[in-house]
C-alpha cells in the first residue's frame, strides 16, 4: 500500500483507452464498475475530442456481484458490437473487474463474434498507464498484422502515437513531412488514426519509425522479429537529434538524407546575441524518460543551459535514464512521487524547470519559471495552433516555449541595476507575463538594536525528519535561515540574508546554493556577507 | 413565478433503465468535502484508478497539498488481507505524524476495497484506539459499485451522524455542504426569521459538531442526502420536507417549511424575505429572457435534476423533455416532483446509449449532461450545459438564483454570440 496524492500515470486500462481512442473502427469493451467512466472526460475535455471514446463499460454494481457479472459482460459486449459495428474489439478488465476474475477475454471468445476479439491482460495492481498503452498496441498488432508483401516504393510506419499524448497530433504531421522530403511515404501511422484493417498491412512497410518508445516499443520489437522491419532508435526532438534521426532513416532506407532546413530557425535564435543571457542557466528536467533525455540534449548542446538534475517517472526506462544522466554528471531521480521530485527541485534551486504539469505546479509554489515538455498533460497542452516537439518546427517551438517563462535578457540587466526601483523591482516578475503590477513595498529600515539581535540570535528552525516530507515543509525549508548539510548546520547571518535578497530573483537561488556549497566545503558554520562574495568569486566563470 | 400547474409529475410513471452509466462514483464528493471540513483528511483505500479519478475530477489540480489521498492497493495487499490491514495502519500512522492538524480522518472505501472486503469499519476502530486522543476516524464507501457522484457526500454525512452527541434541545439542523458564502446567507435568512439555534452538518471543524435528538428537526439543502436523512431519523430527528432552495420559489418554499415549524408569523416571514425575493426574481428574469420558451433534457448526474427542472420550468419558462436521475428518493424528491409540470419523461438509472438516442431525437434546446458527453453532443450540433458545474458553483438561495439561471443561459447565449460557431453554420445550411 502506498499513499499517493497526485499521480504521474493513470491505471493500465486508461493506457488501453488511449490506444483505442486514437484508432478508428476499434471498440473497447471494458469490464468496470460505475464511476470508471470518468476516463471519458480525459479525452472529451482535456483533448477536446468531439466524439466519445469508443469504450463500452459494463458498469456493474454491488448487487450484480452476487449475481451474474459474466452475463453482464457478454450482454454489454454483444450490444456494443451491434451498435458500433467495429472491425475488431479489444476486451479487458479495470482494476475492480480484475479482482472478480470473470475473464473477459475468455468470455468474449466463446460468443461467436464475427470480428477479431483481442483479449488484454493488464495487471492493474503492479503496472501503470504507459505499460497499458504499450501492451495494448502490441496485442492489437500481434492479433491483426498479417504477412504482406513490401510496398514497391520505400515506406515506413509511424509507431506509438496515441490519444492524449503530448503533442502527438503535430509530431505526426511534422515527421510525415520530413520523411516525405526524403521520398518516404508513411504506410501506416498507428495507433493514432489507424483502423484494424490498416494494422493488418503494417508489414508492408520497409522499416518502422518509433516515435514514442513509452507506448510503441513492444510493437516495434514485435514487427522487427515477425516482419524483419528495423526500427529507429533516435527520437527526433531537437536539431541535433533530428539530424541524427535523418541519418538513421537514411541508413535504414538506403536513401540519401534530403531535407529542407530553411524553416529551421532555432540555431540562429540560439546563437544571436540576444540569447547570450541564457548561457549557463541552471535547468532541472523531469517527465517521461524519452522527452527528458531529448530535452536535456537540447538544453545543454543547443541552448547552452547547465543541466543540474533530471529524472523520470516511468521505471521501465530507469536503466537508460540513469546511464544517460551519468553523461551529464548528474544522478537521475527515478520516482513517481511528486513530493520527492519537489524536494529534489527545492534542494537544487534551478533557474528553470522543464517538466510536466506536476512540475508546473511545483514551480509555481517555489517561484521558479517552468515549461512543460512531457505528459501528464493538461488542457493547455493541446493548443489550437500547430506546435510539434519533433523535427525542425519542433525545435523552433521548443526554443520559444522554454525561453518564454524567463525574464528577457535586457530586462535582466535592468533589474540587476535598478532592483531597488519602486516600480521596476524584481518582485514584479517578468514584464511580458500576465498579472497585475506589484508595487514595491518599502521595507522600513530596521532599528539598530534589531540588527544587533538578529546578528546574535540567528533564526533557528528544527529540521523536519521522517520518511515522507510534505510539499509544504519542502518548500518552507528553502526559506529557513538554517540549512542542514550532513551532520553540520549552516546558519545565514541576518546581514548576509539581507544581501542575498538584493540579488535579483532569477539568480538568487543559484547564489544561495553556491554559497551554501562553498561554506560547506570550507567547513563554515555561519554564512556572512563575506562568505557570500567569496563564494561568488570562487564560482566566477 | 408562474401559476401553479394543477398536475405535477408525482404520478408520472418512471422509466427505469439499467445499462452503461455515464456518471462519476461517490469518491468525487471528496473534492468539495475536503475543502468544507477544514480539519478532515479523506483517505481513499483503493487503486490507481481512484487516485486518477480524483486528480481528473479536480480538473485543474488543486495543488496545495490536498487533504485527501489514496492508499493504493498493490499486489501484496491483495494476496493477504492481514497484511493489508497492517499496511493501512502504517500509512495512517505516517499520515497523522505528518499532518498534526488532522482531527477527523475518513477512511473511504472504493470498488477494490469493497470487493476484497477490506473491513474499514474495523480499521477505523483500530485508529480510534491508537490515536483517539487527537483524531476521530470514520469510514464510508464512495465506491462506484455502491454510490454515484453526489452519494459520496451522503455516505460521508451519514457516517458522521451516529457519532454526533445526543441532545434534547429544540434545534434546527441544516444538512448539506454549501459554499461558505451561501451558508452565511442562509444563516442570516434564518436569523431574520427568528429561527434558532441553527446547527449545520457538516461542521467546519470537528469541535463545532452539532448534537441530535428527539427535538431536532432537520432540513436538507441538497437533494441527494437520502442515507443521511435515514440516519438522522434513526437518531429521533424529524425531517421537514420541502422543495429544495433553488431559485426564488424553491428558496421561499424551503424557508416556509421551516418558518411553519417554528411558528414564524406571516408578517415576519414577509419582512425577512420580501427584498431578497424581489432581487432574485429580477435576477432570474434577466437570464430567463434567453431560456424562456426553450426545451431542456437532463442526463442523470447529481440527483439535483428534478429540483433544477422544477426551477427551469416554473421560474425560467422552459419545457422539460426528459429528467434523468441516478435514482429517485420519494421522501426527498416528492415536493419538487409535485411541482414539476407534467410532460417530461422521468427516468431513473441509465443506459447511456439508449438515452443518447432519445436525446438526439428530442433535440432539446439545452441538454444537461456530464463532461464525457458534452463535447460529443456539441459536435453533433446540440447545446449543452455540463452538469458538474452545478455542483461546484454557489447556486442555492435567493442571492444565487440569478446565477443559477445564468449558468443554463450562458451556453445558449454563447452559441448565439459566436458568428463562426460550427453549430451555427450547420444550422444555417
Amino acid at each position: 500500500m502506498k499513499l499517493t496524492l497526485w499521480t504521474y500515470e493513470g491505471p493500465t486500462h486508461v493506457g488501453a483507452m488511449r490506444v483505442a481512442t486514437a484508432m478508428k473502427g476499434l471498440h473497447y469493451v471494458l469490464h468496470a464498475p460505475q464511476g470508471d467512466t470518468y476516463a471519458d472526460l480525459l479525452f472529451t475535455m482535456i483533448e477536446r475530442r468531439s466524439a466519445r471514446p469508443p469504450v463500452t463499460y459494463t458498469t456493474f454494481q454491488a448487487r450484480d456481484l452476487g449475481a451474474d457479472t459474466a452475463g453482464l459482460f457478454k450482454k454489454a459486449c454483444r450490444e456494443a458490437v451491434e451498435r458500433f459495428q467495429p472491425q475488431a474489439i479489444i476486451v479487458g478488465a479495470s482494476c475492480t473487474a480484475e479482482l472478480i476474475q470473470d475473464d473477459p477475454g475468455g468470455l468474449a471468445a466463446t460468443m461467436g463474434l464475427s470480428i477479431p476479439v483481442i483479449p488484454l491482460d493488464l495487471p492493474s495492481y503492479s503496472r501503470k498507464e504507459n505499460f497499458g498503452a504499450d501492451e495494448t498496441f502490441l496485442q492489437i498488432v500481434r492479433h491483426l498484422a498479417r504477412p504482406v508483401a513490401r510496398t514497391d516504393a520505400i515506406t515506413c510506419n509511424l509507431l506509438g502515437a496515441t490519444a492524449l499524448g503530448f503533442r502527438h497530433r503535430d509530431d505526426i504531421t511534422e515527421m510525415t513531412r520530413m520523411l516525405a522530403d526524403m521520398g518516404i511515404t508513411v504506410n501506416v501511422c498507428a495507433p493514432f488514426g489507424a483502423t484494424p484493417a490498416d494494422i493488418a498491412r503494417i508489414g508492408a512497410a520497409h522499416f518502422n519509425v518509433l516515435l514514442y518508445p513509452e507506448t510503441g516499443e513492444s510493437a516495434a520489437r514485435y514487427c522487427e522479429k515477425t516482419f524483419g522491419q528495423k526500427y529507429t532508435r533516435i527520437t527526433p526532438i531537437g536539431v541535433e537529434a533530428t539530424r541524427d534521426f535523418l541519418a538513421e532513416v537514411s541508413a535504414l532506407s538506403g536513401l540519401a538524407v534530403k531535407t529542407d532546413e530553411t524553416r529551421l530557425r532555432q540555431p540562429w535564435w540560439s546563437a544571436s546575441v540576444d540569447s547570450t543571457y541564457l548561457t549557463g542557466k541552471r535547468v532541472y528536467l523531469f517527465g517521461d524518460a524519452t522527452h527528458v533525455m531529448a530535452a536535456a540534449r537540447i538544453a545543454r548542446d543547443e541552448i547552452g543551459f547547465e543541466v543540474v538534475g533530471m529524472g523520470c517517472y516511468n521505471r521501465e526506462f530507469a536503466r537508460a535514464m540513469r546511464a544517460f544522466a551519468k553523461d551529464y554528471g548528474v544522478e537521475a531521480l527515478i520516482s513517481d512521487d511528486y513530493l520527492e521530485v519537489e524536494a529534489a527541485i527545492a534542494a537544487l534551486s534551478p533557474e528553470l524547470i522543464l517538466g510536466t504539469q506536476m512540475e508546473r505546479h511545483i514551480a509555481k509554489r517555489l517561484g521558479i519559471p517552468c515549461a512543460v515538455i512531457s505528459s501528464p498533460v493538461h488542457v493547455q497542452d493541446f493548443p489550437a495552433r500547430y506546435s510539434p516537439q519533433m523535427g525542425y518546427e519542433g525545435a523552433n517551438v521548443i526554443f520559444d516555449t522554454w525561453v518564454h517563462p524567463l525574464v528577457m535578457g535586457l530586462e535582466e540587466h535592468l533589474l540587476t541595476m535598478f532592483r531597488e526601483d519602486f516600480e521596476f523591482h524584481d518582485d514584479a516578475g517578468a514584464s511580458h507575463h500576465g498579472g497585475k503590477h506589484v508595487e514595491r513595498v518599502a521595507a522600513p529600515e530596521p532599528a539598530a538594536e534589531d540588527i544587533q539581535t538578529d546578528k546574535n540570535v540567528p533564526e533557528v528552525a528544527t529540521e523536519v525528519a521522517g520518511p515522507v516530507m510534505t510539499a509544504q515543509t519542502a518548500s518552507e525549508q528553502t526559506a529557513t535561515a538554517q540549512v542542514a548539510t550532513g551532520s553540520d548546520v549552516l546558519v545565514w547571518l541576518a546581514e548576509a540574508e539581507r544581501e542575498l535578497k538584493k540579488i535579483p530573483f532569477f539568480v538568487r537561488g543559484k547564489a544561495k546554493r553556491n554559497t551554501e556549497r562553498f561554506a560547506a566545503e570550507k567547513g563554515l558554520r555561519e554564512i556572512s556577507v563575506d562568505t557570500l562574495y567569496e563564494a561568488k568569486a570562487h564560482y566566477a566563470r | 413565478m408562474t401559476a401553479t400547474v394543477a398536475t405535477g409529475c408525482k404520478d408520472t410513471p418512471v422509466l427505469r433503465e439499467r445499462g452503461q452509466r455515464e456518471v462519476f462514483c461517490g469518491l468525487t464528493g471528496i473534492i468539495w468535502l475536503h475543502r468544507k471540513m477544514q480539519d478532515a483528511f479523506f483517505l481513499v483505500v483503493g487503486s490507481r484508478t481512484c487516485a486518477h479519478l480524483l486528480q481528473s475530477a479536480a480538473g485543474v489540480m488543486i495543488f496545495a497539498e490536498p487533504r485527501f489521498g489514496t492508499a493504493i492497493l498493490e499486489e501484496k495487499d491483495l494476496a493477504g488481507l492481514a497484511d493489508a490491514n497492517v499496511e493501512l495502519d502504517r500509512e495512517v500512522a505516517r499520515l497523522l505524524a505528518r499532518r498534526p492538524d488532522i482531527r477527523q480522518l475518513f477512511l473511504v472505501g472504493s470498488c477494490p476495497s469493497e470487493v476484497i472486503k477490506l473491513d474499514l469499519a474495523r480499521a477505523a476502530e483500530r485508529i480510534n484506539e491508537a490515536h483517539g486522543d487527537r483524531v476521530r476516524a470514520y469510514n464510508y464507501s464512495g465506491s462506484g459499485i455502491e454510490t454515484t457522484f453526489t452519494q459520496g457526500e451522503d455516505a460521508c454525512l451519514a457516517a458522521l451522524v451516529p457519532a454526533l452527541p445526543a441532545t434534547d434541545a429544540r434545534e434546527l439542523l441544516v444538512v448539506g455542504a454549501l459554499p461558505d458564502v451561501v451558508e452565511d446567507q442562509m444563516v442570516a435568512l434564518l436569523a431574520a426569521l427568528g429561527v434558532g439555534p441553527v446547527r449545520i452538518l457538516p461542521a467546519h471543524r470537528a469541535a463545532e459538531a452539532s448534537g441530535v435528538g428527539p427535538n431536532t428537526v432537520f432540513a436538507l439543502t441538497q437533494p441527494f442526502l437520502g442515507d443521511t436523512h435515514a440516519a438522522l431519523i434513526r437518531r429521533g430527528a424529524r425531517y421537514l420536507p420541502a422543495a429544495f432552495p433553488f431559485g426564488e420559489e424553491g428558496t421561499t418554499l424551503w424557508l416556509q417549511a421551516i418558518a411553519t415549524e417554528f411558528g414564524v408569523s406571516a408578517e415576519r416571514f414577509e419582512a425577512a424575505t420580501a427584498a431578497p425575493r424581489a432581487r432574485a426574481r429580477k435576477a432570474i428574469a434577466a437570464a430567463a429572457e434567453t431560456l424562456s420558451g426553450k426545451s431542456v433534457f437532463f442526463f442523470p448526474d447529481s440527483q439535483m435534476e428534478v429540483s433544477l427542472a422544477r426551477f427551469l420550468t416554473r421560474e425560467c419558462g422552459m419545457t422539460a423533455l426528459e429528467v434523468g436521475m441516478p435514482f429517485l428518493h420519494q421522501a426527498i424528491h416528492s415536493a419538487d416532483l409535485d411541482l414539476l409540470p407534467a410532460g417530461p419523461v422521468i427516468a431513473e438509472g441509465q443506459d447511456v446509449d439508449r438515452q443518447l438516442e432519445r436525446a438526439r431525437a428530442a433535440r432539446a434546446d439545452l441538454t444537461v449532461c456530464g463532461l464525457g458527453l458534452a463535447n460529443p453532443l456539441e459536435a453533433e450540433g446540440m447545446t449543452t450545459k455540463w452538469a458538474i458545474e452545478l455542483v461546484f458553483s454557489p447556486v442555492h438561495f435567493y442571492e444565487q438564483a440569478g446565477d443559477l439561471a445564468a449558468l443554463f443561459a450562458r451556453p445558449m447565449r454563447r452559441r448565439a454570440m459566436l458568428r463562426q460557431h460550427p453549430n451555427r453554420l450547420e444550422a444555417a445550411e
